[in-house]
């Protein structure tokens, strides 16, 4: 047809249908795609040859919202990587949002000292950077979330993603990713997909570029921008380092086994069961002594979610766990079974805890086995600041999963180093003591008052339960009542709980860094 | 009781302390604690090492702690066996160390 024609077509439906008279007419099959006519050329269109290249592609700017994800742990290389380029770039004024950061993120500091980052949202905070935010380094408060709240804020549109550099293992060259193949698996992308999913522009780091099409596809190419090659991603190896780790401590051992006991005598323990442990030594350990009970008892569970450890991976291989639900590879065993069972699925942190999705997984839990930094008398817990009021840990997935699960049990000794863990008070909030049922300590068990049926079944097993008074007395009759911390007025961070809402802020501690 | 030579008790380990005591050059008494807990639990910390060393009747001598934050009873029996070997004591005095 010519274009003649095709433009009298127009003109007749606009005559019969006025409002069609805005169609535009035919005017070539490249006429109007987004990338060019060169069909081999476009093939490749994503690769992008150097990580400059791709942030000035996507069209970032002073004063935006970048994004990272926390799936490599200590090992990650791509965070301070990037930052550390986007500073060299010239970029100012900028706000992180990673869903956490670690240890490894200390070079951060400089950053935010030279006004390139002036704004952070995480889940946690560790080492030199914490110790810097809490002692007065930001002007902004650092936004402290959980796992599920983060997807939560991103949905009411309070984070706007501009742009998400992520790592992964492997891509093709239009961008279809995964955490299981390549030399650096780490497993599940659960944070990274919701990323992917909202933010404006996307850009993948992987140190593997594999044939087209990659599979699995955890990281779709119609949500990716660019792709960049780099040396490396991530030192695997690293990724169970620190909270993720696997405990020989005898004493974390016994509170371990204390926390399996309660499983076993809780009520929930059925033909069928559910359960999440977190992470924290004696939490991942309680997996090892539930083994014994399931076998036991003739018991196997349904699934277990989380983030997965070598031990729940475990449990799954023996089939004494059908399905794996994991949003984050906590070692490398964990990372191959994601890659090799058809049960081992890959969910992204919306599937997994956000209250405002229309289905996550810990709706669907029963036991939760998770840990604390302090537990007060209210069974409300801190996993965010240490007891010098310094931040020191991550909100994760702790107050999502203990207000899902039907049975939350709180992991940790009486006392760390001489502090007490059992407190009046907590030094800061982060998820609530109705969520909290029972706390497991290496010197006795305590029931939230508000589940006495709970407290008589684990007393007629004849475990040692007793107030949580009796274990605040215990651990003060031991250490001594310590001093209060010091804190000035100012404000240096923000404790949101899973709906959005403030549950709790951090204030400056008082004096110098050291 | 005087610090005559150069001793060590304890550890590095956490909960545990490391005491090093050696012969003072003044003939004076020195203490010096650093702590991972000297925030919450200093004044205590402080408190007991003066006590334990008042009872042994200790004179002289630089007394050197790095606590990783151990319990009182660890903090008593870890100075007291520094000091007692410091003091290269052969003659024990229960009735101090209790």
């Amino acid at each position: 047809m010519e274009k003649g024609q095709i433009n009298n077509l127009i003109q007749e439906l606009s005559a019969q249908c006025p409002d069609l008279g805005s169609l535009q007419s035919f005017a070539g099959a490249g006429s109007n795609v987004l990338h060019g006519n060169d069909i081999l050329q476009n093939r490749r269109r994503k690769l992008c040859a150097s990580l400059e290249e791709a942030i000035q592609r996507t069209g970032l700017e002073d004063g935006m919202t970048i994004s990272f994800h926390h799936a490599f742990r200590e090992g990650d290389k791509v965070i301070n990587m990037v930052m550390g380029t986007l500073a060299r770039l010239g970029f100012r004024n900028l706000t992180l949002a990673s869903s956490s950061l670690l240890n490894t993120n200390a070079p951060l500091i400089e950053h935010i000292k030279n006004g390139v980052i002036t704004k952070i949202y995480t889940s946690g905070l560790r080492g030199k950077l914490a110790d810097a935010i809490s002692h007065g380094l930001m002007d902004t408060p650092v936004h402290i979330h959980s796992h599920g709240g983060r997807v939560h804020l991103l949905q009411t549109g309070e984070i706007k993603i501009d742009v998400a550099f992520l790592a992964v293992s492997s891509s093709d060259v239009f961008g279809n990713a995964n955490g299981t193949r390549g030399r650096s698996p780490c497993g599940s992308l659960g944070y990274a997909k919701v990323d992917a999913g909202y933010a404006r522009q996307v850009v993948l780091l992987t140190d593997e570029i594999v044939a087209f099409p990659n599979t699995p596809i955890s990281i779709s190419q119609d949500r990716v921008d660019c792709v960049v090659k780099i040396d490396e991603v991530g030192d695997v190896s690293q990724i169970s380092q620190g909270a993720a780790r696997t405990t020989h401590d005898p004493r974390e051992l016994l509170i371990a086994r204390s926390a399996a006991d309660v499983v076993e005598f809780s009520g929930y323990f059925k033909q069928g069961f559910s359960l999440q442990t977190g992470s924290g030594g004696s939490s991942i350990a309680a997996t090892r002594f539930l083994e014994k009970k399931m076998i036991s008892n003739g018991i196997t569970a349904r699934f277990a979610l989380g983030g997965i450890t070598s031990s729940i991976v475990e449990l799954h291989e023996k089939g004494l766990i059908d399905v794996l639900v994991d949003t984050q590879s906590f070692d490398s065993v964990a990372a191959e079974s994601l890659g090799k069972s058809v049960k081992h699925l890959e969910v992204s942190t919306n599937e997994y805890a956000n209250p405002s999705s229309k289905g996550a997984f810990c709706d669907q839990l029963d036991v939760a086995i998770l840990s604390a930094l302090e537990i007060d008398t209210g069974f409300n817990v801190n996993v965010i600041t240490g007891s010098n009021g310094m931040i020191r840990g991550a909100s994760g997935g702790h107050c999502d999963v203990a207000a899902a699960a039907c049975l939350t049990i709180v992991v940790a000794p009486l006392i760390r180093c001489r502090i007490p863990t059992v407190v009046k008070r907590v030094t800061t909030l982060v998820t609530p003591g109705e969520s909290i049922d029972v706390l497991v300590t290496d010197h006795g068990i305590a029931v939230n008052p508000a589940r006495p049926e709970l407290d008589a079944r684990l007393r007629e097993a004849g475990l040692q339960v007793m107030t949580i008074e009796e274990l605040y007395n215990r651990a003060v009759s031991l250490s001594g009542v310590s001093e209060p911390i010091q804190f000035t007025d100012r404000i240096v961070g923000v404790i949101r709980y899973r709906d959005g809402s403030v549950i709790d802020v951090v204030r400056q501690v008082k004096g110098c860094l050291p | 009781m005087r610090i005559i030579t150069e001793a060590v008790a304890g550890s590095l380990e956490s909960s545990d302390l490391l005491v090093k005591v050696s012969p003072s050059r003044d003939k004076t008494l020195e203490i010096y604690v650093t702590s991972d807990v000297i925030e919450q639990f200093g004044t205590q910390i402080r408190h007991v090492v003066d006590d334990t060393l008042k009872r042994l009747a200790v004179t002289d001598g630089l007394i050197v702690i790095e606590d990783k934050g151990a319990l009182d009873y660890a903090i008593r029996a870890r100075v007291q066996t520094a000091v007692l070997r410091g003091a290269a004591c052969k003659e024990l005095n229960w009735e101090q160390l209790s």
